[in-house]
């Protein structure tokens, strides 16, 4: 299987010349295409560091992130910024909506940024939306939304720019069980049927239990890999 | 979108929008509104001095002003009032000759300042016959005078009485006459009041010996902003055996303090565009604070630096713009109500103003370049202000940023 993510020994040290506080450490990690993978852990393991640094939004204080053979820790921040338009989707735990744009907007808002024809953006827009079950929503701002069809819509929006896989920081934290279960089903048809990758970090069992690969992290560092998809 | 992401922000914490807004629209009307009382109220200053007595240029003798006396006076010909009056903005010319003498009466006599004129050329520049308190003005071919009510009473006499003038005249010859008093005039400035006697021009050429003599000959323009434009133009014409001199050189210490109150004024207005940039600067502060987060998940999205900073510079240009347009639209009407109906002081305010021969007003100019000047200046202010959020979104690091 093609492997998307490749992270050599990357570490995150905070605070180095006083106290150093290893975030992450010494990380050896690949992702493959398809994965369906949770980053799970103690609150402090470094989960969210680690998203960060696989994600493009932080650089590792040592090792390199190679994303479909580009080292991204080389890259300038205005190329990162590109680079994470183009290739990776992000789901936050707080939704993470532009408050002012509706489901649809905010849906076409990255399209836009990529330069997406509108004819192409249209199209694209309303079948994210039916896929993620809120096509009668489409009109309607975050504020109208319920947390659960917020973060559908999040999904939706991080499918839109056709990214190489999708990163999601804790996405069940704030959603009921109910919501919560229909937002892992979508995201689990994704993976299956589009082969769609995710890697979310997560503290919720429901969650863990729907994965297929889980990287258990403790101070910064993997104690456990265990589903990991075979190398060729 | 962008436009449109833009707009919507306005709109998201509407408090927050309108109080920007109203900090520029209300720093917009009063630094027009100052400005604009401040240069009415000097203008009207100027206008009230210079109409007391020099009027805003006069053309004398090469010389004359730095030794004012008879034989520094000139002829006073047509050729020369037409090639004046031919100049653009020249509405008019006031022909005098000042010269001084003793006045005396049985009882008393007092040194006074004797002045030649066309009193109805005269009173067009100096509006002489307001102040007249008692008797009749004079005219030009009368042989009678008008005199001051200080000196009037120094030397105890009134109208239809008789006043003696002796003095020096033209070339040295011996001056003297007497004349009845037709009408006694009052004026503000203790100085003249104490020492000024009007004779109708022909008159006074007679008793000093020189007739068609002029000492000065006072311009009536169509407008005083025009005022350096007609000195420069007419000083190449009539030549160096003539000086053409402007109030704030006949009237040095007047144009210094006018300098000296303008200066205050610009320092007032310095006070109110701190104040207005604090304020918007404030906002623009919590704006930036509020939206820290969000700037760092547009970023982290992909939405790149210059796409962010251009939303921000759109919300602010649209903030700003919307603040200045309507305090131009309110400024506008506002001024130019208080330059057709000023302020008008009432009670012992109106006859301190009065008292000093003013129109007890306050008025405010109309002047385009004044309410440009001030809507660029706060408009300038608001934008450099606005840098402020740009300079967050370009230095702004993403994951920091997204920390709660």
């Amino acid at each position: 299987m093609d492997t998307i993510i490749d992270a050599h020994n990357i570490s995150k040290v905070y605070n180095p010349d006083t106290i150093p506080v290893y975030a992450v450490n010494n990380v050896h990690l690949h992702v493959h295409a398809g994965e369906f993978t949770a980053l799970v852990g103690p609150s402090g393991s470094g989960k969210t560091t680690l998203l960060n640094l696989l994600g493009g939004l932080d650089r590792p204080t040592s090792g390199n992130v190679v994303i479909n053979g580009v080292d991204i820790t080389q890259l300038s921040p205005s190329q990162l910024i590109d680079f994470r338009l183009h290739n990776i989707g992000f789901v936050f735990q707080s939704f993470n909506l532009i408050p002012v744009l509706t489901a649809r907007e905010n849906v076409e808002f990255i399209m836009l940024l990529q330069n997406v024809s509108k004819k192409e953006r249209d199209q694209r827009v309303t079948a994210l939306l039916a896929e993620v079950g809120l096509a009668d929503k489409m009109n309607v701002r975050p504020a109208q939304l319920s947390g659960g069809q917020q973060q559908r819509v999040a999904v939706a929006r991080a499918l839109a720019s056709k990214p190489k896989f999708i990163l999601a920081d804790e996405p069940t934290a704030n959603l009921d069980s109910v919501a919560a279960t229909k937002l892992l089903d979508i995201m689990a048809k994704l993976n299956q049927e589009e082969n769609m990758t995710f890697i979310f970090s997560t503290h919720d069992q429901r969650v863990i239990d729907r994965a297929r690969r889980v990287i258990t992290l403790v101070d910064g560092a993997i104690t456990s890999d265990t589903g990991q998809t075979p190398t060729d | 979108m962008l436009f449109t992401l833009a707009w919507r922000n306005l709109w998201r914490n509407r408090s927050r929008t309108l109080i920007t807004m109203a900090s520029v629209f209300f720093a917009v009307l009063l630094s027009v509104f100052t400005m604009s009382l401040q240069k009415g109220v000097w203008d009207n200053l100027t206008k009230n001095v210079v109409s007391f007595y020099a009027g805003y240029a006069q053309i004398h003798l090469s010389g004359y002003w730095d030794e004012q006396v008879l034989d520094n006076s000139f002829a006073y010909s047509d050729s020369l009032n037409q090639i004046v009056l031919q100049q653009p903005h020249i509405t008019g010319t006031t022909p005098r000759l000042e010269s001084f003498a003793l006045a005396s009466s049985e009882q008393s006599t007092k040194g006074s300042i004797v002045v030649g004129v066309d009193p109805e050329k005269e009173n067009m520049v100096t509006k002489l016959e307001n102040k007249l308190t008692d008797g009749k003005f004079i005219q030009l071919s009368d042989t009678a005078v008008l005199v001051a009510e200080g000196l009037a009473k120094k030397l105890q006499l009134g109208v239809s009485d008789t006043i003696v003038l002796i003095g020096q005249g033209y070339h040295g010859s011996t001056a003297a006459g007497k004349y009845p008093i037709k009408g006694i005039v009052k004026f503000a400035s203790p100085e003249l009041n104490a020492g000024i006697v009007y004779l109708p021009l022909l008159e006074a050429q007679n008793l000093y010996g020189a007739p068609g003599m002029l000492t000065s000959l006072v311009l009536s323009l169509d407008d005083p902003s025009n005022l350096n434009k007609v000195v420069s133009n007419l000083r190449p014409i009539i030549g160096n055996a003539y000086e053409v001199m402007p109030w704030q050189e006949m009237m040095p210490e007047i144009q210094e303090l006018i300098r000296t109150k303008e200066g205050s004024t610009y320092i007032i207005i310095g006070i109110l565009y701190l104040l207005v940039a604090f304020g918007i600067f404030g906002t623009l502060l919590m704006m930036t604070a509020e939206r820290r987060y969000e700037f760092g998940m547009l970023m982290a999205i992909g939405m790149k630096r210059k796409r962010l900073a251009w939303v921000v510079l759109v919300e602010s240009l649209l903030v700003t713009i919307t603040g200045c347009l309507v305090g131009v639209l309110v400024a506008i009407p506002l001024v130019s109500y208080l330059h057709t109906h000023p302020i008008r002081f009432s009670g012992q305010m109106a006859e301190m103003y009065e008292g000093f021969g003013f129109e007890p007003i306050i008025p405010t100019v109309f002047s385009p370049p004044v309410i440009i000047e001030q809507t660029v200046i706060v408009t300038c202010i608001a934008l450099v202000l606005s840098l402020y959020p740009l300079v967050k979104v370009f230095t702004l690091n993403e994951v920091e940023a997204m920390k709660r």
